[in-house]
């Protein structure tokens, strides 16, 4: 493998070089150790957080934000958008608040809270 | 007239860590005035993700880090009067209020103007066609989608590649809405490259350099937009012409720090950042009014934000206590590949580090940026890469700057 690869980690942006086999690689580019275990998850198996709105049921023209608690799969991300779109959320919501559980092993939880 | 040591102008994350900044340095009669339902400004609707590790070590939404601002002043027992719209700030820190109780007048005995920055609008760009519904900008669209869960279209051209851009590309294919492509006049991106990664690549959205929109098409909505590459006096080449059909236009070409205030207090501003000129401790030219966050200049990070806002947080604090910092100072001036250099001014004899803030003219391979007062060299700094959109941050030793008579000039060489 030989990749170029920009860290997403933090604002930096590092520009990355992924090289050599899928249990050997080397990562070259990297100004902090996040950056080489981000370019490794990046080229076995990559993963985002997904950031979206549920709409709050008993409130008029209310969203409440959400996130996945832990990135999930960046295969996933559409599958994970169809079941926030179905989700159904009632005030009052704390941040933190769990919307929906067992979701490719983490949860979506509420970012803001509606009281 | 009531009477406060600290009144700072807009709740948004500027306006929370600056007030939060006062209370610790020893002044508790901070009062906080936001026009909003609620305080946290533009993080309210901006629900990403990617806000606070540099500053909080971890990462977060927009609410999220506002709410950790918000639970800081609650705790200290700081007021804060929401829709509370301040009319107008004077030179000698009267600052006029209006809400449903009517006037508010405060003299205060310093003054944070902290109210952010609005988007640039469709008027201000002059785009040829017609007006129909379907074009808004970026920071609107984003306001209707997250927070009053309104989809604003379903084909979607992007012109402007900033942040609020690539965000809302990606926010919108969320919705399942397909972005046929984010249009940039100049020919580098002035957003983040990190979120021309998770924003662009991830989903294929193309970016087109150096391409402006010159026509909108449609009689009531949006047909669809001509799209076409300029030249370098950024012109359109007609030859480039090409139609993209589409429903909705987003509009992402800048920020314009909202200024009104500060100028109606007769407060000089910087012609380059639109912001006031101010000094180390973020205080403008007229003592006792400080200026901190997107109304002083753009920022792309909200940690950044929060650190500049201590800063005149606890200006204004050492003001109300101690009056005035005295002192020499110099200015700062741009030098070879710089845009700007913030703050405008130093005190050379603080004893204090001073960090000075700048962007550079265009995207630069590996640089080194040098910092001289006359021929004396106070700092230098190496960079990998610099870019227009990412600002830099470079610091000066107390024991550098002691003596420095000449203006201070930052410029940068290519390694
Ligand atoms: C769409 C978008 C995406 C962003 N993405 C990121 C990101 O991923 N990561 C990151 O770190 N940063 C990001 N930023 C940048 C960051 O959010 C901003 O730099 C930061 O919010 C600026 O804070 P502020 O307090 O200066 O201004 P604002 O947040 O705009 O707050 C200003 C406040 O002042 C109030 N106000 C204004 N005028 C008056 C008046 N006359 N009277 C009373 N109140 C008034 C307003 O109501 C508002 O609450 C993003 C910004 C935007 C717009
Ligand atoms: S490698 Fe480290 S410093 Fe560089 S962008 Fe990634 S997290 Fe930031």
């Amino acid at each position: 493998m030989n990749r170029n690869l920009t860290c997403i980690i933090c604002p930096r942006g590092c520009s990355l070089t992924v090289e050599g086999e899928k249990d050997n690689l080397v990562v070259t580019g990297n100004a902090c150790p996040k950056g080489k275990q981000y370019a490794i998850d990046e080229c076995t198996h990559p993963t985002r957080t997904v950031t979206s709105i549920v709409r709050v049921e008993n409130r008029v023209d209310t969203m409440v934000s959400v996130k996945t608690a832990a990135p999930i799969p960046k295969e996933n991300i559409f599958d994970v958008m169809e079941k926030i779109r179905a989700a159904k959320v009632q005030a009052p919501i704390v941040a933190g608040t769990v919307i929906l559980s067992d979701v490719y092993g983490t949860e979506v939880i509420a970012t803001k809270t509606v009281l | 007239m009531r009477e406060h040591d600290i009144v700072v102008v807009g709740g948004g994350p500027a306006g929370l860590a600056a007030a939060i900044a006062a209370y610790d340095s020893g002044v508790t009669d901070v009062v906080v005035l936001d026009r909003e339902s609620s305080v946290g400004g533009i993080l309210r609707q901006c629900i990403h993700n990617g806000f606070g590790l540099h500053k909080l070590g971890r990462e977060l939404t927009g609410p999220e880090y506002a709410d950790v601002y918000r639970c800081e002043v609650e705790k200290r027992g700081i007021r804060v009067y929401c829709e509370t719209t301040v009319t107008g700030v004077t030179a000698d820190r009267v600052v006029t209020a209006q809400n449903k109780e009517g006037v508010l007048k405060i003299k205060a005995g310093a003054v944070v103007l902290a109210m952010g920055c609005r988007e640039r609008s469709r008027g201000a760009l002059n785009i040829s066609g017609t007006r129909p519904a379907g074009v808004y900008s970026a920071g609107t669209a984003q306001k209707f989608i997250n927070c009053e869960g309104y989809m604003v279209g379903k084909k979607v051209v992007i012109l402007g590649s900033g942040d609020i851009g690539l965000i809302m590309a990606r926010r919108m294919t969320f919705e399942g809405a397909k972005v046929e492509a984010v249009c940039e006049l100049m020919p580098y991106s002035g957003g983040l490259t990190r979120n021309i990664v998770q924003c662009l690549e991830d989903f294929g959205i193309p970016l087109y350099l150096s391409t402006t929109v010159a026509e909108i098409h449609g009689k009531e909505r949006v047909e669809g937009v001509t799209i076409a590459q300029v030249d370098e006096n950024r012109r359109v080449i007609e030859e480039t012409k090409r139609y993209i059909p589409c429903d909705t236009l987003l509009l992402s070409c800048g920020l314009i720090p909202e200024n009104e205030l500060t100028r109606g207090a007769g407060i000089p501003i910087d012609p380059i950042t639109s912001g006031a000129l101010v000094d180390e401790n973020r205080q403008t030219e007229i003592p006792g009014i400080f200026a901190c966050g997107n109304v002083l200049q753009v920022h792309d990070l909200v940690d950044y934000v929060s650190d500049e806002a201590e800063m005149a947080g606890i200006g204004a604090a050492s003001f109300v206590k101690n009056g005035a910092v005295s002192g020499k100072t110099v200015e700062t001036k741009p030098g070879n590949g710089v845009r700007y250099v913030l703050p405008q001014r130093v005190h050379t004899e603080s004893g204090k580090d001073v960090s000075l803030f700048l962007r550079v003219t265009q995207p630069f391979p590996k640089v080194r940026f040098t910092v001289k007062s006359g021929d004396v060299v106070l700092a230098t700094a190496q960079r990998l890469k610099a870019a227009p959109g990412e600002m830099e941050k470079i610091t000066v030793k107390s024991e550098k700057l002691q003596g420095a008579q000449e203006p201070i000039t930052v410029s940068l060489e290519v390694l």
